[in-house]
């Protein structure tokens, strides 16, 4: 048995690992599901408990990593384990892209389907699920089915958390690019209004946008941010002699594993933020490389570890356009409550997916990383859930460690048609995790 | 399954009339707990309204070891996985009672001691099973030091703890947990008419400690806390004066 946690380092639980080695294996294993049943995993980004899976078997897909290109279309076929870092090491210097990526590289191909994640060009390019051409999937029966948009399931498994099945292949197009780096445009605001009104603005101007927000600032500095937007550059803004196609991502860092509890507290997080908001100098037309603009946070190793052994909490919710003010009022109580938040993002979702269980819809979304030894940090999400639900929004899954089941049905309103589709491909329950035991799934 | 921040959703009470076991239960429901399993003779009763989602009722007879793992797992059948399971039955009795009448010591003994092996047995394998879960087991400070004043139900009680701690370190490893609780003297129904105890506490206090306990992964929790102090000296006093101890 090897204890899991997901990337907030909370709650763990025993499980059996195994490693399969091709598809063919992954098939093998579901078929002698344990009564604990199994859950796939990928690099454990998942900030909860999605990939894993209490008393039962946990699939490491990390050994799936076979992928190919058609050069002339940007067609890329991946196997599930494959990760977006190794993927951008092939696909940038031949002048692809990938059409969505989150904060982090770490992630796999087959997590990005199953919690359909985002970035920062969703409200240009929506999430992860928008570019599917196929993917292949495992199911409860051993079979392996490849599903193509046109069907319930295959909708069904973008943003369905690994539970209809285990994800063993995807078919996406990616983006043509002529450099690897990006034209940035930065900016400071004032206060939230400042902050939404000039993304409202602006944002379909730049394929990529978000704000920080320093949620310690208070008063009239409250919702203060740093607004960073970009696109990607042409190979005409370049200095002479540059390789245009250049990526070797490295991280420098690696956060050391005694960090204590209570590190990042208000004292701390005032200075950092302080620190952040007078750094970034407004500027137009910076040249950043992909990693320090999409994924600033790899550059540190484990920087998870810096929450100490508590471990953390995100919380990232969305409520759509309208409700700005069930935003401000969340924002306001953050503020008011001198909650520390190391990093506070807040973007625009444009269209979402047919996923049934996906997390964006057009609006506003809002993330938090709160240190989880917070006191009443579980009664201030309570209710800030029951301000979402009223505004009708949600919670994310891939970042949910703690949310209660009829919260999740109230935010979830394709969760009946999830669950018949998922009967029906699953009907004994094999695909099991502790999100979906804690969520009712 | 206890979430990222403490909160438990189930909750499995064996002996569900507990004064100390239903002040538990209100404070886990308070905290997040939807789904509570009581488990009680005579079950036909209403539940108590304790607020929770969702109450089961069981019947469940602590002197019938037999059918405790039945219990256990009709109570997993009615909510899944158990997050905290609590045993809280148990009698008192008086000691010149229980020496006056024998049988009826052995019987006491039986529940106070025999119930809590196979409920907790029964339990216990289930936790296992899952990989989570803790058993809150209520042992006692009498069980700690056994007097004479009380000795049939301290050595009960001894046993009890005994069986706790042994239990808890073959879980170990395994996710689920075992928590000792050792209460001093408790002012409620079951010591009605008794005067109490210096350092006594009451039903809500021993929830309370346990409700910390459960937070904090604790694996022993004395209620009041300052009781861990008095009985390291207490545990090494002569007996010569041990035995003269008033009650």
């Amino acid at each position: 048995m090897t204890f899991l946690t997901g990337w907030g380092r909370t709650a763990p639980t025993p499980a059996r690992l195994a490693r399969p080695r091709s598809p063919e294996e992954v098939a093998e294993l579901v078929l002698r599901a344990p009564g604990r049943g199994v859950a796939a995993r990928g690099l454990g980004r998942s900030y909860g408990d999605a990939a894993q899976n209490s008393g039962g078997l946990v699939l490491d897909c990390t050994a799936l990593t076979s992928w190919s290109l058609d050069e002339s279309t940007g067609l890329v076929t991946a196997a599930a384990g494959l990760s977006l870092h190794d993927l951008m090491r092939a696909l940038v210097p031949r002048g692809w892209f990938v059409p969505v990526t989150p904060g982090t590289r770490h992630v796999t191909v087959g997590g990005a389907v199953a919690a359909d994640v985002h970035g920062k060009n969703h409200h240009a390019d929506s999430s992860f699920g928008a570019h599917l051409r196929s993917l292949t999937l495992v199911t409860a029966d051993g079979d392996s089915r490849t599903l193509t948009p046109d069907s319930e399931l295959f909708w069904a498994t973008v943003g369905g958390m690994g539970l209809t099945g285990v994800i063993t292949e995807a078919v996406f197009r990616c983006v043509p690019i002529t450099t690897s780096r990006i034209r940035v445009d930065v900016e400071r605001t004032r206060d939230l209004d400042h902050t939404m009104e000039t993304m409202a603005a602006t944002d379909d101007r730049y394929r990529y946008t978000v704000a920080w927000i320093d949620l310690l600032a208070s008063g009239g500095r409250m919702g203060r941010s740093v607004l960073t937007r970009g696109d990607h550059a042409g190979r005409d803004e370049l200095p002479r002699g540059a390789d245009p196609l250049a990526f070797a991502p490295a991280s420098r860092l690696k956060a050391p594993s005694w960090a204590p509890n209570g590190l990042l507290n208000p004292v701390t997080v005032r200075a950092f933020n302080e620190a952040w908001y007078r750094r970034a100098r407004p500027r137009t037309g910076l040249l950043q490389g992909i990693a320090p603009f999409f994924h600033p946070l790899d550059s540190v190793d484990g920087w998870n570890r810096v929450y100490g052994s508590d471990g953390f909490v995100q919380y990232q919710f969305v409520v759509p356009f309208g409700e700005e003010a069930t935003l401000r009022r969340i924002v306001s109580r953050l503020s008011a409550e001198g909650v520390v938040s190391f990093l506070t993002v807040l973007k625009r979702f444009g269209p979402g997916t047919p996923g049934m269980l996906s997390f964006p819809v057009p609006g506003w979304t809002l993330a938090l990383d709160i240190p989880a030894g917070r006191r009443g940090l579980a009664a201030l999400l309570r209710e800030f859930d029951g301000w979402v639900v009223e505004a009708g929004g949600r919670v994310y899954l891939a970042k949910d460690s703690r949310m209660p089941a009829e919260t999740m049905a109230a935010m979830y309103p394709r969760l009946g048609e999830w669950r018949k589709v998922r009967d029906e491909v699953d009907p004994g329950g094999v695909f099991r995790s502790d999100l979906a035991r804690r969520l009712g799934l | 399954m206890k979430n990222a921040l403490g909160s438990v959703d189930t909750v499995l009470l064996l002996g569900g009339r507990s004064e100390i076991g239903l002040a538990i239960v209100e404070r886990l429901v308070r905290d997040g707990a939807r789904r509570i399993v009581l488990a009680v003779r005579d079950a036909g009763d209403t539940p108590p309204v304790i607020g929770a989602a969702e109450v089961h009722l069981l019947e469940f007879d602590a002197s019938r070891p037999q059918t405790h793992g039945e219990v256990v797992e009709a109570a997993v059948k009615l909510v899944g996985d158990l997050d905290v399971v609590i045993p809280a039955f148990g009698v008192l009795g008086s000691q010149a009672a229980y020496d006056a009448d024998p049988v009826a010591a052995a019987e006491a003994v039986a529940v106070n001691y025999g119930g809590h092996v196979s409920a907790g047995l029964f339990a216990a394998r289930r936790l296992r099973e899952q990989g989570h879960g803790t058993l809150v087991v209520l042992s006692s400070v009498a069980g700690v030091r056994v007097r004479r004043a009380n000795f049939v139900y301290g050595s009960a009680k001894a046993g009890l703890d005994g069986f706790a701690q042994g239990l808890g370190d073959a879980l170990h490893g395994s996710g689920a947990r075992v928590m000792v609780v050792r209460p001093g003297f408790v002012v409620g129904r079951m010591t009605e008419g008794m005067s109490p105890a210096p350092m006594s506490s009451t039903p809500g206090q021993v929830a309370d400690a346990v409700i910390a306990g459960l937070r904090s992964d604790a694996e022993v929790v004395w209620v009041p806390g300052r009781l861990r102090a008095v009985f390291a000296v207490m545990r090494v006093l002569p007996r010569a004066i041990w035995r003269r101890m008033p009650r």
